[in-house]
């Protein structure tokens, strides 16, 4: 057999993307010993209401994320460009679904 | 009329508006068309909306009888199932389990409410005026006797292994059941068989892998699978046994003769087996007494304790309202 099992199974991060939805959203996490197990895990854990038609999963150590320390730095600077914003152009009356 | 913004009106955990703004974080997935709810979850009526007119040339007595042989089946199987919740190896086989159970539980709700309406005589008299309904009657107030699952689904858990060994069998073979049955001239079982086709390939799915994870895993996992599908086999023969019914029922074009999917349940079984390194089990059937077995309202004494616990407070309130 292979080496003993560790004590607990890897973390993994759930994605779901619903009937309506054209992203999958961050659900949850849950333990899987694998990607597979991972899958259908989530299947069982989070679409139990009909939330998804299709799943994601990534482990959670796989995931490179900002640091709390870095917000300033990060997302501060960005606060006060108003101008960034297309919000300065006048919408003719007659485009719709703006 | 009551105000729904009223807090003394207002149910303590009410059901998520999908169209609410400021729900969970499942708002963005949630469609609100009608199609989510799906045949079979109307909390009054199970059968609403489907045909239940008794096909020309069936015996209504023997629809019902075999409409008790499957919906027992998958009632005790849950029951089992449903005895691993907050017990499972971790929270996610806790849920998956119970996904599982809740499923069959849905089978059986409708096989219920189907063999009362195809013969009203098989469900067990209660008080004037009680108000529990025809399936439930039949899952709460019938004796061990009466029940007609086979002996496989009612004997106890084991281990995760031998729940496991258990699932594989019957969902495999339950499976290979209701992809005949799809066809039944009986719109019901049709219906019925249609819906469970796509829940038992899961069931099939999710219990292959675990036997083969379980035996490839350690050393442990191996020896208590091999033992656990040692211990269930003498009781395997039996899903494929025909019993009068079943012939009569499968004669008229509403049932399937279970003998007739033993061969392809078989290749399906190798299948798992031969992926797993496990050797099919050389262990003969547990016999019937005088040639009865679970089908014939024949069981083991498992299934007085396990009916004992799931009928105990449906029992002690027949006139109750839930």
């Amino acid at each position: 057999m292979t080496s003993a099992p560790s004590a607990e199974w890897p973390l993994y991060e759930v994605f779901v993307r619903g009937k309506r939805g054209l992203n999958h959203v961050h659900v949850g996490s849950l333990h899987a010993a694998d990607d597979d197990m991972a899958v259908r895990h989530a299947r069982d854990v989070y679409t139990r209401r009909n939330e998804g038609v299709s799943i994601w999963v990534v482990r959670s150590d796989a995931i490179t994320a900002s640091s709390p320390d870095e917000k300033d730095p990060m997302f501060a600077p960005s606060g006060d460009k108003v101008y960034r914003h297309p919000t300065f152009y006048s919408i003719p009356d007659d485009v719709p679904h703006m | 009329m009551t105000n729904p913004t009223d807090p003394a009106h207002a149910p303590s955990h009410p059901a998520p508006d999908p169209n609410d703004a400021h729900g969970s974080i499942f708002d963005g997935l949630l469609g609100s068309d009608s199609s989510q709810w799906a045949f079979g979850t109307d909390f009054e009526d199970p059968l609403a909306g489907v045909d239940t007119t008794i096909p020309d040339g069936v015996d209504p007595g023997d629809l019902a009888a075999y409409c008790l042989m499957l919906a027992d089946d998958a009632l005790v199987a849950s029951h089992r199932l449903s005895e691993w919740c907050s017990r499972a190896p971790d929270l996610e086989e806790d849920i998956a389990l119970a996904n599982v159970a809740l499923d069959l539980l849905g089978q059986a709700r409708l096989l219920l409410a189907r063999a009362a309406a195809a013969d009203a005589t098989v469900v067990p008299a209660l008080p004037e005026g009680s108000p529990v309904p025809p399936e439930d009657a039949l899952a709460f107030f019938r004796e061990a006797g009466d029940f007609r699952n086979v002996r496989l689904t009612e004997v106890p858990n084991g281990d995760f292994a031998h729940t496991i060994a258990r699932l594989l069998v019957l969902s495999c073979a339950r499976l290979a059941l209701f992809e005949r049955l799809a066809t039944s001239r009986d719109s019901v079982l049709a219906a019925v068989a249609a819906k469970g086709v796509k829940e038992l390939a899961y069931h099939r799915d999710y219990a292959g892998r675990w036997f083969l994870t379980l035996a490839q895993g350690t050393d442990e996992s191996r020896e208590r699978l091999l033992a656990a599908l040692d211990e269930i086999w003498p009781l395997h023969a039996e899903l494929f046994a025909t019993h009068p019914v079943e012939r009569a029922v499968a004669d008229a074009g509403v049932g399937v003769d279970p003998a007739t999917t033993a061969a392809e349940v078989d290749v399906v079984l190798e299948q798992v087996f031969a992926m797993s390194g496990v050797e099919r089990p050389d262990r003969a059937p547990l016999a019937g007494v005088q040639g009865r077995t679970g089908r014939d309202g024949l069981h083991t004494e498992a299934l007085s304790r396990l009916l004992a616990e799931m009928q105990v407070v449906a029992r002690a309130h027949p006139s109750g309202r839930w």
